[in-house]
């Protein structure tokens, strides 16, 4: 069998990249709830607040090393995988990336290590002040790495010489046409997706009758904030779909399944995309549905995949479900935050069982929903790796196959072990609870504190 | 401009990579001395020692790495395909290095794997970069500014010297690391440690040394034609003299001297091979200004980093500041 080393070269970034953003989803949003936290307790001098902000630093401890490594894999392979894209694309995309590591990731690293490791050393403030630099930093991180992907997407600010971009004007580089939408769209994603984690372990925790204080904390504070950001979601999400018809329009087209521009587009709810007949099967659909939220008008109009060749169409079938899903899921995100408060106004809130029961199940759909939305994304731009400039078959480094092949393998293996692992870790920190030593301060003169989750996790065991 | 820019992007680099080597190279070495502690409260004290710091020591392969894709991205379009093996496995490494951190501190019954993790990690990512660095020595195939070698070039007799050399060195700055920061018999032990792996580090640095100026016409022209030698003769003697001096501070029972003393070592290593191999990023064919980046794209980025790293090497220093002091004997669990 030949292997294809474009194909391996791309399953095994889809992979790792699949991979790393899981953490980032999560520690964006945690590290912002942690800093709210201890605020909160600063301000409040209520000790549960703490309580509950040291039991999700030891969460957020481990979700970030997990984060940190298969993020340094990732800042390796544009050049082992993708040496072309590296050379093609560098002098725009690289400063993006320097900015990123000199911005952020030092930020969130040292700052961590005093948040985990300075409870007995720094004054208040600086602790509280550490929680709010390591959030900054996580979202400094998410602003640089969505620029340099939304350059991918909708390039500006720079030209073209013997097929290298060269920057122009900086200002258009970072600010490109999409990155404000995407950067709202997947910061707003992080702390929806978080929101979700939290509800489900305060909802696991009133399920279980233990940690009731802390429980309805979380749950109210996730619950509050779902209501406003889901719907903002909705908006950021339609505004971000606007734009990408704009300068995109094939990914729409993808994303909608819509083969010909000529005719106003139908929503299809469901169907089968048949790329050879270059038409829907089984389409279940809301007639002329696209073309009123894409144009805002029954009978508008927009492109259709045959209005380009077909190989410089994405392929439909993964952009079409995966956008499904997501759209899906911000839905339902949409109906658990407006039903919550409901029931909170109603004060029944703590006692709906089936609702938290729900809840307690339904922590890892905003995973789900950032993973199909990246799916949209990525896999829409192609067969562009950088729309317009370079195609993803022409970006690859001179690798073998079988080199790319048995690396992707070992990748699978590695981070199956690692991710196994740190699931089940995370889980035990959860079913511990914020109590005793993961909570607590170390005793004043005890010297240097100790390691930051070991003590809770020998509690736990 | 054209022309000095590459060189000050050299020198970033080149300072990022040298503070990479120095900080994850004594934590890389605590995890190679993982293996001879004799109880989990010694294995727990001295990951103790830096549990703080990890983290940040690791960013500095991200800016090293990072840092060279901005700033000669032919560089780094030659060297990641050409070391593909070696970088690969030395990140996969890494991954079970960094989360072992964390993952011990939790597990129980599973805490022996990820001490082998801790431990196998380190040295596989510390061998991993010594057969990179040795390849890079020795010279990568290059033709139209792209990689056109086979997927093991990397991997000769000369970069395995190097990769143990590495090794020895690693394992140098963490056993000195541990007479610094840790009390009771780990650091009593690590005082022997550091003497075996001290005389390890320079007779590797010897045959590295001797090997390369004959086996590399470059070198040995070089080191050895007039005038360079009349310049260059104090480096290989001031090695000598603070590895003689280091071994004097192990023998006086001094706890702090031979860290600083090893980094010391380290850098005069690192200075003999700029010296070997400059002005070459991807020996023998491509200079810094071959793989430079657009000027605009240097100092677009130059701007940032002269501003943001003093701000980071301040708190940086902060937070080795703040946890200054020796983690006791015991001091795993409260």
């Amino acid at each position: 069998m030949e292997l294809d080393p474009v194909m391996l070269a791309r399953l095994q970034f889809a992979f790792t990249i699949s991979f790393h953003i899981i953490f980032p989803s999560f520690t964006i949003g945690l590290s912002a709830y942690i800093a709210t936290l201890e605020v909160l307790w600063s301000a409040t001098g209520r000790d549960h607040f703490k309580r509950i902000a040291r039991f999700w630093t030891k969460i957020f401890a481990v979700s970030f090393a997990m984060g940190v490594v298969s993020g340094i894999v990732l800042s390796y392979q544009f050049g082992t995988n993708w040496s072309r894209f590296s050379v093609v694309t560098g002098n725009v995309i690289g400063p993006l990336i320097g900015y990123e590591v000199l911005t952020a990731f030092f930020l969130e690293a040292t700052f961590l290590g005093i948040l985990l490791f300075g409870g007995d050393r720094v004054p208040r403030w600086l602790h509280v002040t550490s929680a709010i630099l390591v959030a900054i930093g996580t979202a400094t991180s998410a602003f640089w790495i969505l620029s340099a992907n939304s350059w991918m997407q909708t390039p500006a600010g720079h030209e073209i010489r013997d097929g290298i971009a060269y920057p122009v004007d900086w200002w258009k580089i970072v600010f490109n046409p999409s990155f404000p939408y995407r950067f709202a769209h997947m910061l707003n994603a992080a702390y929806l997706t978080t929101a979700f984690c939290v509800l489900a372990v305060g909802a696991r925790y009133l399920l279980g009758n233990r940690h009731e204080e802390e429980g309805r904390t979380m749950i109210r504070m996730a619950v509050g904030l779902l209501a406003i950001l889901a719907p903002l979601q909705l908006f950021i999400g339609d505004q971000h779909g606007l734009n990408t018809l704009k300068y995109q329009p094939i990914k729409i087209a993808a994303m909608e399944a819509h083969w010909d521009g000529s005719e106003p587009g139908d929503f299809n709810i469901i169907a089968w995309p048949d790329e050879k007949e270059e038409r829907n099967r089984f389409a279940i659909s809301i007639p002329r549905g696209a073309s009123l939220i894409l144009t805002h008008k029954l009978d508008g109009l927009f492109p259709g995949l045959k209005s380009v060749p077909p190989q410089d169409r994405p392929p439909v079938w993964s952009v079409f479900y995966a956008f499904r899903v997501m759209v899906g899921i911000g839905l339902l995100m949409i109906a658990a935050g407006l039903f919550g408060v409901w029931l909170w106004w109603r004060g029944r809130l703590f006692t709906t069982r089936w609702y938290l029961k729900a809840a307690s199940w339904g922590w890892w759909i905003g995973f789900v929903a950032v993973l199909s939305g990246w799916l949209v994304t990525e896999s829409g731009r192609q067969p562009w790796v950088a729309y317009g400039i370079l195609r993803t078959a022409d970006a690859t480094s001179p690798v073998l196959a079988i080199n790319i092949a048995q690396t992707l393998a070992l990748f699978v293996l590695v981070y199956g072990v690692v991710f196994g692992a740190g699931i089940y870790y995370i889980n035990r920190l959860i079913e511990h609870g914020p109590v005793g030593a993961a909570v607590e301060d170390p005793e004043p003169g005890a010297g240097p504190p100790i390691g930051a989750a070991e003590a809770a996790g020998r509690e736990a065991l | 401009m054209e022309w000095y820019l590459p060189l000050i992007w050299a020198g970033v680099i080149g300072t990022a990579v040298a503070l990479y080597v120095i900080l994850d190279g004594f934590d890389l070495g605590l995890g190679l001395l993982f293996p001879f502690t004799r109880s989990e409260s010694e294995r727990d004290q001295i990951v103790r020692t830096i549990a703080p710091f990890w983290d940040g020591n690791e960013t500095w392969l991200v800016l090293g790495g990072g840092g060279l894709f901005v700033a000669f991205p032919w560089a780094y379009a030659v060297i990641m395909p050409a070391f593909y093996i070696p970088v690969i496995t030395m990140l996969l490494a890494l991954v079970f290095r960094g989360v072992a951190f964390e993952f011990r501190h939790i597990a129980k019954s599973s805490k022996k794997y990820w001490n082998f993790a801790f431990w196998a990690g380190s040295l596989v990512a510390t061998l991993s970069q010594g057969f990179v660095l040795g390849g890079l020595i020795q010279g990568v195939k290059v033709e139209n500014r792209a990689f056109a070698g086979g997927a093991f070039d990397w991997a000769t007799p000369f970069a395995l010297v190097c990769a143990l050399g590495l090794t020895a060195g690693y394992g140098l700055l963490g056993a000195t690391w541990l007479m610094m920061k840790a009390e009771g018999p780990v650091a009593e032990r690590a005082r022997g440690q550091a003497k075996v792996m001290l005389a390890a580090v320079m007779i590797l640095m010897g045959i590295v040394s001797l090997w390369t100026p004959l086996a590399f016409e470059r070198i040995a022209e070089r080191w050895f034609s007039t005038p360079n030698i009349f310049l260059l003769w104090p480096v290989p003697v001031a090695a000598v003299l603070l590895a003689w001096a280091t071994w004097h501070w192990l023998d006086a029972g001094r706890d702090v001297l031979p860290f600083f003393a090893s980094v010391g070592l380290f850098f005069l290593g690192y200075f003999g091979l700029v010296i070997s191999s400059f002005p070459y990023l991807v020996p023998p064919s491509l200079t810094v200004w071959d793989t430079a980046a657009h000027p605009s794209s240097q100092i677009f980025m130059l701007v940032g980093t002269l501003i943001m790293l003093p701000i980071i090497l301040t708190y940086t220093a902060y937070s080795y500041w703040l946890f200054r002091g020796k983690v006791p004997e015991g001091q795993g669990y409260h």
